[in-house]
């Protein structure tokens, strides 16, 4: 699926807060009908047509600074005299936009295709009374669309009528929000009669609802259907619309009324533009472009002045054999010291390097297939490998330094399985399919103690002997009848292939419990009503409003009459039954703290205690209560709920009150524990991430206790650790107390570790007012748990932490919808693909199937990139600075005269050509040190955080070394040949270009060998591209200068590379100055491993000496070398050589292929 | 609209060397085992060429003349301000064999043929022969395209136009009387610039091909006139012009002038007395600039040159300085790898 990353803030102007479509589009004969604009539905995912695509691509590309610098020198060159041809900068310039062009052109040639064929796919709409075949973009807003099974809908559908007499359909949301259960879709009753063309002819209806909103669970409006004249009004839910996007299933055909159509509709809605995150790399990128851009125009400006100061003197200003031209002369001089300025400008430009930002790109969009291809980041079981959604961040995995992490689905598994419940203040066990009272084991079913031992099944048709038996029973079916129904799960009745594939209703008659599986878009209830299946109390299925049960056999049928969804803010959801003998009843369930404040019987107190005592064991608590609500009480109820249903202004605030109301004096008749397994190597993971310096805070919804077992269980919490508490804070005074205290305890004890737990009320406090005690607090703890918490408070406390004075990299890791805030504020996200949906994993910048992913993911690939940038970017200054300054040294030997040393075609051909791919390679392939050594010792990662590559002083260190460099290039050639004797053993002389050439013939060797020196790791494409790139330089420039160009008008280069070659002083020349610039590198870095070696490079050696044990093994394997594994000192090296072949020709193969 | 995403696509990842960034590769590690041997031996390695560059660059023989004439006591200083054709010589005597093949150049300070514009200002498709440059010589050659009258300069430009117009002859004195040291006038320029760079147009007489054209204002006499006992050593392809026309990397240069390879002087300058005779024309009082005449003989590196040889003795010295200093390291220290 694409995503339309370019449909960012489409918002179309509305007129008035709700929109009125007339069903079938029949207007009203009568009365003032003002026609309201909707869209078409046609949906517009590329950015551009055929006509705009050349002024609006250019606009966007010069949009971006470095482009545009270099249309301004450009455009300087075009405009004054300047000493290198427009051609030069116009040229690489031109090579980049015109790549990226065709790039996003292709890109949009994609867009343009997928969006006619969506466009163009063929709907059936109702019109004049018949069953139209139309094209999907002719659907208009009103009319009656009718989908069949398995069609997406083509737009958002107010559900009409399906072929079920009860009006409903299932749908599945996966390509919208990912979840894969099915959901039930309800009509109104007035509207489901119309089951065919005819009736909906006859319908006459009017929907009424809110404009347009991205919010795919938000949809207010309300349908009038006339019918005999009479009106009846009904509300209009989300759970009437339809989707565009989704998918019908289980259901033969349906009619809709299209509402939001073409780029209003929820889906087209929902594709915004990510927000821009730039990693610190390219940060530290930009400011040393700043600095470099100082240097350039310091340059530039010291250049004129000295300009001027030598024209002062006649002499210089304008010798004999030098005139100006009138024109010159009488030139204003305040212009001509701008057109100077502007002169020198683009004569030094090339020290801001084009290629730089071209490299960058593709070493990070090519450089980001590893993640993918990573087998060590493939989980098997879910056949899901590492997903990369944006590769601008590849490098930021190495510099992580707070890492933010979810609990359900993150660290664990998200698979429930139901194990605790209590039940009227007992605890229960299953063991077995049966409810085991604590102290008891499952062994002896009905063992000594009878009166505690209760087997459901055995003793729930038998008369019980003893009362208090009796009345637990009774509770005991009560509690498991309120969790097998009080749920929103739906049953799939399929046989053996996937739940999508077959016809469920075409057999409904044959099913039986064991072709029957629960679909659930949360994982408790789904764990929960199959738990209540194993013990006995099956819930069979929901047709229309009617739940069934099977209690031990026993079908029982509740009458659905109200759902109080499940929201995040009450925590909690409700079920209004009609049971079987006519009485009403609510049961609830919901966290114990949104549930046993409401009530007011039952065993309250033990109950509490027994969720605590689950959550102490890691176990997901959820509360259960019933309330039997008497004839008034359920008219008043109703009244409420429908009242605050079909209300068009302030729904939701309504529906919290008339929920408030309802839930309310409830009786307790339990409690349940769940259990969420860890997720495989969890602890392990985390051990990792802390010795490589990373904090690692978890950031959960759940309660406090449930996290802290779970926290010490994953190994976030020790059990030596000292775990400080932040919770229940009511003001804000209490809350600064307490950390000023934490504070201390935290300074008098500082041997021991901390650990700290907050909840999300007492956070929210302390970030109002105490945030700097906090972040103290925080920063002395090794481990910090946040329960509790609001997605929205996730994202701030990510964004707390980033920015605090320090600044550090943060990284966030979840799994669900609720983690997506602060997978989008941290600087890197990271989606884990899990059983909540696919949000997470669309809004992250990096998605993995598993939570110990991440140790490779950072430790190893993070490494890589970080070094590979940080080593590029570092470079690229370097080697621009080798470029340009011989040419600024030779303005004080040609009185600044912007004589440029070296010909223009190398000027451009330097960073496009000469010196490009070494650099390239390099940055994909280069490895410090071996994978497995960088996951073995975490400790490694410390030594690049902080951006240390990228630090000012390695930054000065390579812009000083390039300096150096240049002026060794410069006056090394300068002694050569500026004692003005001949080098050629003719007697001839050279000139200038012979100067430059030897310049520049050095600088291209000296900065690829550098580069040579710096690399570590040298496949045989390192090989290939170093020692290539010095000979493509030979022949280039043997080939460019030995030809009369027809094109050009000078021919000043024409065999001056031959002559220079010809002569053996250049050589030498050639050699030592190469040499004397890279031997004190040489020397730095022996020095520098002996004297004070960093870990990284230890490691190295560990590397090197393992490879050699590697390959010993795998040359005792190898069956034609196996003598050499006795030779070891001359054996080793032949059989590496030959396996390395052998290697080579394999990649070489696999590349052919 | 959305693609189906339910047919179980084979995610698994390839499982090759190169996907899974362990292609073989070779990992050298920098340390002083490896460095301080090198180091010695490219030490010694440069220690030995250099002696042996420093060994042939001091065998160089080199003679130099100042003609400037800016002392009252030189014999060229009554040519420094005259107008008229001037002619002054100099006298001076080689001690031993000046061995031969001697190169006589003529040297000038202070004059900035590599700056920009006076580089720029000439026309190669004119020196190409291409005739339709004649009549429209290119822009860039301003001010030296067109006369006073607007009749085209050719050759056009400041470069040509300045062209060193200074003559030389070398007498050795024999016995007591001069004998003129034949002076070879060919091989001074490069085989390139001769044979392809530059060219006449085919136009015989060349004359004709000047036609509705000037000479620059600089030059006493046009191109076509430049040599006129060797058509080919005449026009754009005189060997003098084409030296001029390459012009100097530095403001202090030398170019060369002429090569004595005449058989009584092939294997050199006899020691002797010998004078030299300068027509003196150009003028560089104006900018401070030196006027000189040097002989020198070459070696298979060229001229007298003790940069390299110096350069390499140090650099080799540095090398084995520095790999004594990593021993010292080395053993103190011990390898990183021991821990």
């Amino acid at each position: 699926s694409w995503l339309w990353l370019h449909q960012c803030g489409f918002d179309p102007p509305h007129q008035s807060d709700t929109r009125t479509v007339y069903v079938a589009n029949r207007f009203p004969e009568h009365g003032h009908y003002i026609p309201q604009r909707f869209a078409d539905n046609r949906i517009i995912s590329s950015k551009y047509t055929i006509w705009n695509f050349v002024p609006k691509n250019l606009f966007e590309q010069f949009r971006r600074i470095a482009n545009f610098y270099f249309l301004i020198i450009f455009l300087v060159q075009l405009m004054i005299d300047t000493p290198t041809s427009p051609v030069t900068s116009g040229l690489p310039l031109f090579f980049v936009i015109t790549v990226t062009a065709i790039k996003q052109g292709y890109e949009d040639w994609l867009r343009h295709k997928a969006d006619n064929e969506v466009n163009g796919a063929p709907v059936f709409v109702v019109r004049s009374g018949s069953l139209v075949q139309t094209r999907s973009k002719n659907i208009r807003v009103g009319d009656i669309v009718r989908v069949a099974k398995d069609e997406t809908f083509p737009a958002d559908l107010v559900l009409l009528s399906s072929d079920r007499a009860d009006g409903t359909c299932h749908i599945t949301t996966a390509s919208l929000d990912g979840e894969t259960n099915l959901k039930t879709h309800f009509s109104v009753p007035e509207t489901s009669v119309c089951q065919s063309v005819s009736q909906l002819e006859a319908l006459h209806a009017v929907v009424e609802c809110q404009q347009p909103e991205a919010d795919l669970y938000r949809f207010v409006g309300r349908v009038t259907i006339t019918q005999q004249g009479e009106e009846i009004v009904r509300p209009l839910g989300p759970e009437n619309l339809l989707l565009r996007g989704a998918r019908l299933k289980n259901t033969k055909e349906i009619f809709g009324v299209a509402v939001y159509t073409g780029m209003e509709s929820k889906m087209a809605l929902n594709y915004k533009c990510k927000s821009q995150k730039r990693s610190a790399v390219e940060k530290s990128m930009n400011s040393f472009l700043i600095i470099y851009l100082v240097i350039l125009l310091s340059e530039a400006i010291l250049s004129t002045i000295l300009k001027y100061a030598w024209q002062s003197e006649d002499k210089w200003n304008e010798p004999f054999y030098n005139q100006k031209t009138e024109q010159e002369r009488n030139s204003s001089p305040i212009l001509q010291f701008i057109s100077d300025f502007l002169a020198f400008l683009v004569l030094y430009n090339f020290i801001i390097p084009i290629s730089l930002y071209v490299t960058v790109e593709m070493q990070k969009f090519l450089g980001s297939f590893f993640i993918g291809w990573d087998m060590d980041l493939y989980h098997e079981e879910s056949n899901q490998k590492a997903q990369v959604n944006t590769s601008d961040l590849n490098e930021e995995l190495g510099q992580v330094e707070y890492l933010f992490t979810d609990k359900t689905g993150t660290l664990t598994e998200n698979e429930m399985q139901f194990r605790e419940c209590s039940i009227n203040g007992i605890k229960y066990r299953e063991m077995n399919g049966k409810l085991v009272p604590e102290g008891m084991t499952g062994d002896s079913p009905s063992g000594s103690s009878p009166q505690l031992v209760i087997h459901i099944n055995n003793h729930v048709k038998s008369v019980p002997f003893f009362h208090r038996v009796s009345v637990q029973i009774t509770e005991e079916l009560l509690f498991l009848k309120a969790v097998s129904l009080c749920h929103t799960v739906q049953i799939s009745y399929n046989k053996s292939e996937s739940w999508l594939g077959g016809d469920p209703f075409s057999h409904t008659n044959s099913f039986s419990f064991s072709h029957m599986e629960y679909y659930a878009s949360s994982p408790d209830e789904k764990a929960l009503v199959e738990g209540t299946k194993r013990i006995g109390v099956a819930f069979t299925g929901c047709s229309g409003d009617t739940m069934e049960i099977n209690t031990f056999g026993k079908s029982e049928k509740y009458k659905l009459l109200h759902v109080l969804e499940f929201d995040p803010n009450r925590r909690r959801m409700s079920v209004i039954l009609q049971t079987p003998s006519g009485g009403k009843v609510i049961f609830t369930k919901g966290a114990e703290s949104a549930v046993l404040p409401f009530a007011t019987t039952g065993e309250i107190e033990k109950t509490r205690l027994h969720v605590d005592e689950f959550a102490l064991k890691g176990l997901r608590t959820l509360v259960v209560a019933c309330r039997h609500f008497s004839p008034e009480e359920y008219i008043a109820v109703n009244k409420r709920l429908t009242f605050a249903r079909t209300a068009l202004q302030r729904r939701e605030e309504k529906l919290q009150q008339a929920f408030a109301y309802i839930e309310n004096n409830l009786h307790v008749l339990g409690a349940t524990g769940v259990e969420d397994k860890l997720q495989d190597k969890v602890p392990e993971t985390i051990e990792v991430l802390r010795l490589a310096g990373i904090k690692v805070w978890v950031l959960t919804g759940d309660k406090h206790e449930t996290a802290v077992s779970v926290s010490l269980s994953c190994g976030h919490f020790h059990r030596t650790m000292n775990i400080l508490e932040l919770l229940q804070q009511r003001s804000d005074n209490e809350c600064a107390e307490q950390l000023r205290r934490l504070a201390r305890r935290i300074k008098e004890d500082h041997v021991i570790q901390h650990g700290l737990v907050v909840d999300g009320a007492s956070l929210s406090l302390a970030l109002r007012e105490h945030e700097k005690l906090f972040m103290e607090v925080c920063k002395s703890c090794s481990a910090v748990l946040c329960c509790r918490m609001a997605p929205l408070q996730k994202a701030k406390v990510v964004r707390l932490l980033k920015t605090s004075p320090e600044k550090p990299i943060t990284l966030a890791v979840g799994d669900g919808a609720n983690d997506v805030s602060m997978i989008q504020e941290a600087h890197v996200g990271i989606g884990i693909m899990g059983k909540e949906g696919r949000q997470a994993v669309r809004n992250s910048d990096y998605a993995i199937a598993r939570f110990k992913f991440l140790a490779k993911l950072l430790l190893v690939h993070g490494h890589f990139y970080y070094i590979r940038i940080a080593t590029l970017v570092q470079y690229f200054f370097y080697k621009n600075v080798c470029f340009i300054t011989p040419q600024f040294l030779y303005q004080f030997f040609c009185l600044f005269s912007q004589q440029t040393l070296y010909d223009s075609v190398y000027l451009t051909l330097y960073n496009i050509c000469f010196t490009s791919l070494p650099i390239l390679v390099y940055s994909l392939f280069e490895q410090l040190v071996h994978p497995d050594i960088l996951q073995a010792k975490p400790g490694l990662y410390r030594d690049i955080s902080k951006n240390s590559l990228l630090s000012f002083w390695t930054f000065l260190y390579w812009t000083a070394l390039g300096f150096t460099h240049a002026f060794a290039f410069f006056f090394g050639s300068y002694l050569l040949m500026g004692e003005d004797t001949s080098l050629m053993s003719n007697g001839q002389m050279f000139g200038n270009w012979t100067f430059g050439t030897l310049v520049f013939t050095v600088m291209v060797i000296t900065v690829t060998l550098k580069l040579a020196l710096e690399t570590q790791f040298w496949t045989w494409m390192n090989h290939f591209v170093t020692w290539g790139s010095i000979a493509f330089y030979f022949i280039f420039s043997l080939f460019y200068g030995g030809i009369i160009w027809p094109f050009l008008h000078t021919q000043d280069m024409y065999f001056v590379f031959v002559q220079l070659l010809s002569c053996g002083s250049a050589w030498f020349a050639i050699v030592i100055i190469v040499l004397t610039c890279l031997f004190p590198e040489v020397m730095k870095k022996v020095l520098y491993r002996h004297l004070c070696p960093t870990s990284t490079q230890k490691s190295q050696v560990i590397t090197s000496r393992k490879a050699v044990r590697f390959t010993v093994v795998n040359i005792r394997s190898m069956t034609d070398c196996c003598h050499c594994g006795n030779l070891l000192n001359n054996g080793i090296h032949f059989c590496n050589v030959l396996q390395s072949l052998r290697e080579m020709l394999r990649v070489a193969l696999g590349f052919v292929e | 609209m959305v693609k189906e995403e339910q047919e179980e696509s084979p995610n698994r990842p390839d499982n090759t060397a190169f996907t899974q960034q362990r292609l073989p590769a070779w990992q050298p590690i920098l340390s002083a085992s490896i460095v301080i041997p090198m180091f010695v031996l490219i030490g010694a390695a440069f220690i030995g060429v250099g002696v042996a560059l420093f060994i042939a660059s001091r065998d160089i023989q080199l003679q130099e003349l100042d003609y400037t004439g800016d002392d009252s006591a030189h014999p060229c200083y009554k040519c420094r301000s005259s107008t008229e054709k001037c002619t002054c010589s100099m006298t001076f005597s080689i001690p031993n064999l000046f061995k031969g093949p001697v190169f006589f150049y003529y040297g000038l300070t202070n004059y900035f043929q590599n700056q920009r514009k006076y580089g720029a200002s000439k026309d190669d498709n004119q020196l190409y022969g291409d005739l339709d440059y004649f009549k429209d010589p290119s822009s860039s050659c301003d001010p030296y395209t067109l006369d006073s009258r607007n009749i085209p300069i050719v050759p056009c430009g400041a470069l040509a136009n300045s062209m060193f117009n200074d003559t030389f002859s070398l007498s050795h004195v024999v016995n007591g009387t001069q004998k003129i040291v034949p002076l070879n006038g060919k091989g001074i320029a490069w085989w390139t610039d001769y044979n392809v760079k530059f060219r006449n147009p085919s136009v015989t007489p060349l004359i004709n091909a000047f036609n509705g054209t000037k000479k620059p204002t600089n030059w006493p006499k046009p191109a076509y006139e430049l040599d006129t006992t060797d058509v080919y050593n005449n026009g754009f392809i005189n060997q003098d012009f084409l030296v001029w026309m390459r012009r100097a990397a530095l403001p202090d240069f030398r170019k060369l002038y002429r090569r004595i390879t005449h058989d009584d002087y092939v294997n050199g300058l006899p020691a002797g007395n010998y004078t030299l005779t300068i027509e003196y024309n150009y003028p560089v009082y104006s900018f401070n600039g030196r006027k000189k005449v040097v002989l020198s003989n070459v070696s298979w590196m060229g001229g007298k040159n003790d940069f390299l040889g110096i350069a390499y003795i140090v650099v080799g010295s540095m090398c084995v300085v520095m790999s004594i200093v990593m021993l010292i390291v080395y053993a103190k220290f011990k390898f990183a790898e021991d821990d």
